[in-house]
């Protein structure tokens, strides 16, 4: 007969991974931070119709108070460097969302002087929220997918990764 | 005040600074550079034409050369008119006319950001837009983009690989 069976039911048992993952997707705070028009569905993903604050969501307003980065806009170069400062403000663990065309790839501006031609150029990225700007709900599918990638972290066996995509 | 009528005043008041009037669908008259500061104060001045406020000031750059284009608007008799400014290439310089209208501080920092205009006399002549190190002009026709800033490469492959050109 297993211990399990012994046990009360009050009593729940599981991995500490699981534990330290599951209360960490359950209050992925997102920086307030935008950047151009799909930091306006980012508003409205936080509004009370699509209501992202159900998956435990919710918007920070300085990035020492952040897990999450939603880079929502076009990113210029001169903002690449902010938004870089930004992110090393944050402390870890840390993800980014990379919503919409412009962020993804430089979407319509990619061949203008001034635009950042995606963020991975700076930033490690997380998930990719395709479109132009993302409805609501593929933003909240891209929090759902992200949500998924830190269930399957390992945290006691982890290796630290690189603040820069290009030291690693 | 009709265009025709104003630039009539303006040809008379300006004889020598008055350069050119022409435009295909809307009148514009080519100032003399040296002259842009005195023929704008008295279109502001003066009573009949009244121009109280500087609606747009741009530039352009020909291959030949860069103007600087100025848009005016009168609240009080409800005209507006063009006037614009031809310089070199080279060494494009032009008074400015941020004394008359203080709009003109913004829209002069912003042409001298993207298209290397210096504007003599202007308070606070330096980058609206651009990285304060950021080298060129980029609306000048032979403006080349750097390959990076700061480490960031500008240049992003297509992920499209077209059969034909793979092998």
């Amino acid at each position: 007969m297993s211990l399990l069976n012994t046990l009360p039911d009050y009593v729940l048992t599981t991995k500490t991974d699981e534990l330290i993952n599951w209360m960490r997707k359950s209050s992925l705070w997102y920086m307030l931070f935008g950047l151009a028009c799909c930091a306006i569905e980012l508003m409205h993903t936080g509004g009370p119709r699509s209501d992202i604050e159900r998956f435990g969501a919710t918007p920070r307003a300085s990035a020492r108070q952040s897990d999450l980065m939603i880079i929502a806009g076009t990113l210029t170069l001169k903002m690449a460097l902010r938004t870089r400062l930004l992110y090393d403000q944050m402390p870890d663990p840390k993800y980014i969302i990379s919503m919409g065309s412009c962020s993804n790839c430089g979407g319509l501006f990619q061949l203008a002087y001034s635009v950042c031609d995606g963020v991975d150029k700076v930033l490690p990225v997380d998930v990719y929220v395709p479109g132009c700007p993302p409805r609501p709900e593929a933003l909240t599918e891209g929090l759902l997918k992200l949500q998924d990638k830190i269930m399957s972290e390992r945290w006691l066996a982890r290796e630290r990764r690189s603040a820069h995509p290009a030291e690693a | 005040m009709e265009t025709g009528q104003l630039f009539e005043r303006l040809r008379q008041r300006f004889p020598q600074q008055v350069l050119e009037i022409g435009g295909k669908f809307e009148s514009f008259a080519v100032l003399d550079a040296g002259a842009i500061v005195d023929v704008c104060r008295f279109l502001r001045d003066d009573a009949e034409t009244a121009m109280d406020c500087l609606s747009n000031e741009t530039g352009v750059d020909f291959k030949d050369g860069i103007e600087v284009v100025y848009h005016l608007f009168s609240y009080k008799q409800r005209h507006g008119c063009v006037l614009k400014v031809k310089l070199p290439r080279e060494e494009p310089v032009v008074a400015t006319v941020e004394g008359i209208w203080s709009a003109a501080n913004w829209m002069e920092r912003e042409i001298f950001d993207l298209l290397g205009v210096t504007f003599e006399g202007h308070s606070d002549l330096r980058r609206i837009l651009m990285p304060e190190d950021w080298p060129g002009f980029p609306l000048r026709k032979d403006f080349v983009e750097p390959q990076e800033y700061h480490g960031i490469s500008t240049v992003r492959e297509s992920p499209i690989i077209r059969l034909d050109q793979k092998h």
